[in-house]
């Protein structure tokens, strides 16, 4: 391969994993995420999970390979480490490897020899998880590798909302994360799922996700990474299986110099009458991203909807939007919407002549082009992402 | 009457790349007077108000001059923040920027009034909503005008407000200009004509093509513009009338120094 392609697409197993190590010691399990360290819980506030608890139907907390905290008082939903389930629930043979198979890749693979716990979340039949459940997976040490299995279950008729949270401790530039997620979304559930990636920069980062959902069920992804990240692959797939079933994949992407980010959605429409959206808005500030998307049409009467936009801010920089629809039958109806540029003039001098700086126009455009309105997020959160943006505006002036 | 001047253009000149679109305007704006702008397609009307707005794009020569000072070569907002004011005729769409928060900023002291004027607009649902993304003609003058008041410049400059307005909205548009101008319509028996124009304190330059706006605005001075140059300056009324009846032909014939037209199209 020479040295102009080496930064072309990469395929899954380019990294070289003999760097990372496999073994750490056992962390002391904690009562309470308060108990942790200030720095520590300034940066799990960041990543969406609350240390207090407050507005949480229960955390999951990950630190290396070590679950040290999980609990919730609310009834209608389990939360416990996946390891955990599997003994408590006869492997979980049900849902274990039926939709991201080990052999899928070297990372499924991997992860399947080397998994440490992963969380396993259920909501029961029927229950509404209004407050999130919150799960982090904090990796402490630097060189670490990190592969966790997580399964989700949301029952008929439930609703459950998700927090996750990746992220790396201070100190730690480096290091593996590999996580393989499987979601079940049964008979009319909702699953609302929002992952926030808040990683070392020069961390490798493989995320293997896959959903299924039965009829009438939604899932809902909201994807944010407004970190560097030297290297993220991901392509969740979801497969709608049921008759009605509803996907929407929505991803945030930041990409400051030295950040590769391949970051796709798929959705398979197979029950009739489903319909799916798939929507990611990208910022370069130096950094590359391929934004990828592929919709799958299987049965008539689907209708399904692509649209991947991309704010180029730096000559440097790089975004690659692939939008891919793969229609499989006749009478259906499925459209994408592309476009990477810089942001308009008219739009700032429009800002400008309403008072604004130029600075604080650029600022204002890019935070409502990222739409960070995502519900739940905690106000603190928010509040740091749209810092994080008006940053990053700064420096790509 | 005088108040005092407001706005001064002096031989203006603005070209876009290597094609001259002005060539040397002159006008001045006393403080408290509307003035219009008439002028066919093409004739330069929105580059004036660009380029005195500041926008990129224009190579611009001779002096503006706004309240004393020179803003020739000012950018947009140090223009916006000293009290120049613009509704866009055709305004781009901000994604994911709802028009309440836009107006939080641009309002500063003047968002309490938020509210009051959304209703008398007809806006407050779009309050909510992002900024002109799907809004129709109507809506986005509106909006404009909302916006434009709780900004509270001192000189305004009105881009086509009436364009794309059906005859519904022309009247609260009309109503909603005035009072952003600092205009009544009504007479005012408690004050004299002297004392209610000594009050005005808002100034505003409108273009327009079609006139409608005039019938609603009181508008002081009017002028034509054409192939860049002012080619006339008179009362609004009449050249407004002149310019149903005949067209810009007129004007043409006029301006190239031709014998004035035989009739109206009337006759």
């Amino acid at each position: 391969m020479s040295k102009a392609k080496k930064t072309e697409t990469q395929p899954a197993g380019d990294l070289d994993l003999s760097i990372y190590r496999e073994e750490t010691g056992e962390h002391p399990p904690l009562d309470d995420l308060s108990q942790l360290s200030p720095e520590d819980r300034q940066v799990l506030l960041m990543t969406g999970v609350d240390p207090s608890g407050k507005e949480r139907s229960g955390s999951f907390f990950q630190k290396d390979h070590s679950v040290i905290h999980c609990q919730t008082d609310f009834d209608g939903a389990e939360i416990m480490s996946a390891t955990v389930a599997r003994e408590k629930y006869d492997g979980l043979t049900e849902y274990w490897g039926k939709i991201v198979p080990p052999d899928k890749d070297v990372y499924t693979k991997r992860a399947e020899e080397h998994q440490e716990h992963g969380y396993y979340i259920r909501s029961l039949p029927g229950a509404n998880v209004h407050y999130p459940l919150q799960a982090c997976l904090y990796l402490t040490e630097d060189k670490l590798a990190q592969d966790v299995h997580n399964i989700i279950i949301a029952e008929e008729g439930s609703n459950l909302n998700i927090i996750t949270g990746c992220a790396t401790a201070p100190g730690v530039r480096s290091g593996l994360h590999v996580g393989i997620s499987e979601f079940f979304v049964k008979k009319g559930a909702t699953v609302s799922f929002t992952m926030i990636h808040n990683w070392a920069e020069e961390m490798a980062v493989r995320p293997r996700s896959a959903v299924i959902v039965e009829e009438g069920g939604t899932f809902i992804s909201n994807y944010i990474c407004l970190v560097p990240a030297k290297n993220l692959q991901m392509y969740p797939a979801a497969t709608l299986k049921g008759k009605g079933a509803i996907a929407t994949f929505n991803s945030v992407l930041l990409a400051r110099p030295g950040s590769f980010m391949d970051v796709g959605s798929r959705i398979i429409l197979q029950g009739e009458g489903c319909r799916g959206e798939v929507i990611s808005r990208v910022v370069s500030t130096g950094g590359t991203v391929i934004a990828r998307g592929h919709l799958v049409g299987e049965t008539p009467g689907i209708r399904a909807h692509l649209e991947c936009k991309g704010l180029l801010l730096s000559d440097k920089g790089r975004i690659h939007a692939i939008p891919e629809l793969e229609g499989k039958t006749s009478d259906l109806e499925m459209s994408h919407e592309a476009a990477v540029g810089k942001i308009a003039q008219e739009e700032v001098e429009y800002l400008m002549a309403r008072g604004l700086s130029e600075q604080e126009a650029t600022a204002l455009i890019i935070k409502g082009f990222l739409s960070l309105d995502i519900v739940g997020l905690p106000a603190d959160l928010k509040k740091e992402l749209e810092r994080m943006i008006v940053e990053t505006d700064t420096e790509a002036m | 009457m005088k108040n005092g001047l407001l706005l001064e253009v002096k031989d203006l000149r603005v070209s876009i790349g290597k094609k001259d679109i002005l060539k040397g305007v002159n006008l001045s704006i006393e403080k408290g007077e509307v003035h219009a702008i008439f002028g066919p397609n093409g004739s330069g009307k929105t580059t004036l108000l660009n380029a005195m707005m500041g926008f990129a794009g224009y190579t611009v020569k001779g002096k503006i001059i706004f309240g004393g000072k020179d803003i020739t070569h000012l950018p947009v907002n140090e223009r916006a923040r000293m009290g120049i004011g613009m509704s866009f005729q055709r305004p781009p769409a901000i994604r994911g920027v709802k028009l309440r928060k836009l107006i939080e900023i641009s309002a500063k002291g003047n968002g309490k009034f938020l509210e009051g004027y959304a209703k008398g607009l007809n806006l407050v649902d779009f309050l909510e909503r992002e900024v002109n993304v799907g809004f129709s003609g109507g809506e986005i003058k509106r909006a404009e005008l909302l916006q434009l008041i709780l900004q509270n410049p001192d000189l305004v400059f009105l881009d086509e407000p009436e364009s794309g307005v059906d005859l519904e909205n022309i009247a609260l548009i009309g109503e909603y200009t005035n009072h952003l101008l600092g205009r009544q319509r009504e007479p005012n028996k408690e004050k004299t004509m002297k004392e209610l124009y000594r009050e005005k304190k808002k100034s505003g330059l409108i273009i327009t093509h079609t006139g409608h706006i005039l019938d609603y605005v009181n508008v002081d001075v009017g002028y034509i513009l054409m192939q860049g140059r002012i080619a006339c300056q008179a009362n609004p009324r009449d050249m407004l009338h002149t310019i149903r009846e005949c067209g810009f032909g007129e004007c043409f014939r006029c301006f190239r120094g031709e014998t004035t037209s035989v009739k109206s199209q009337k006759d």
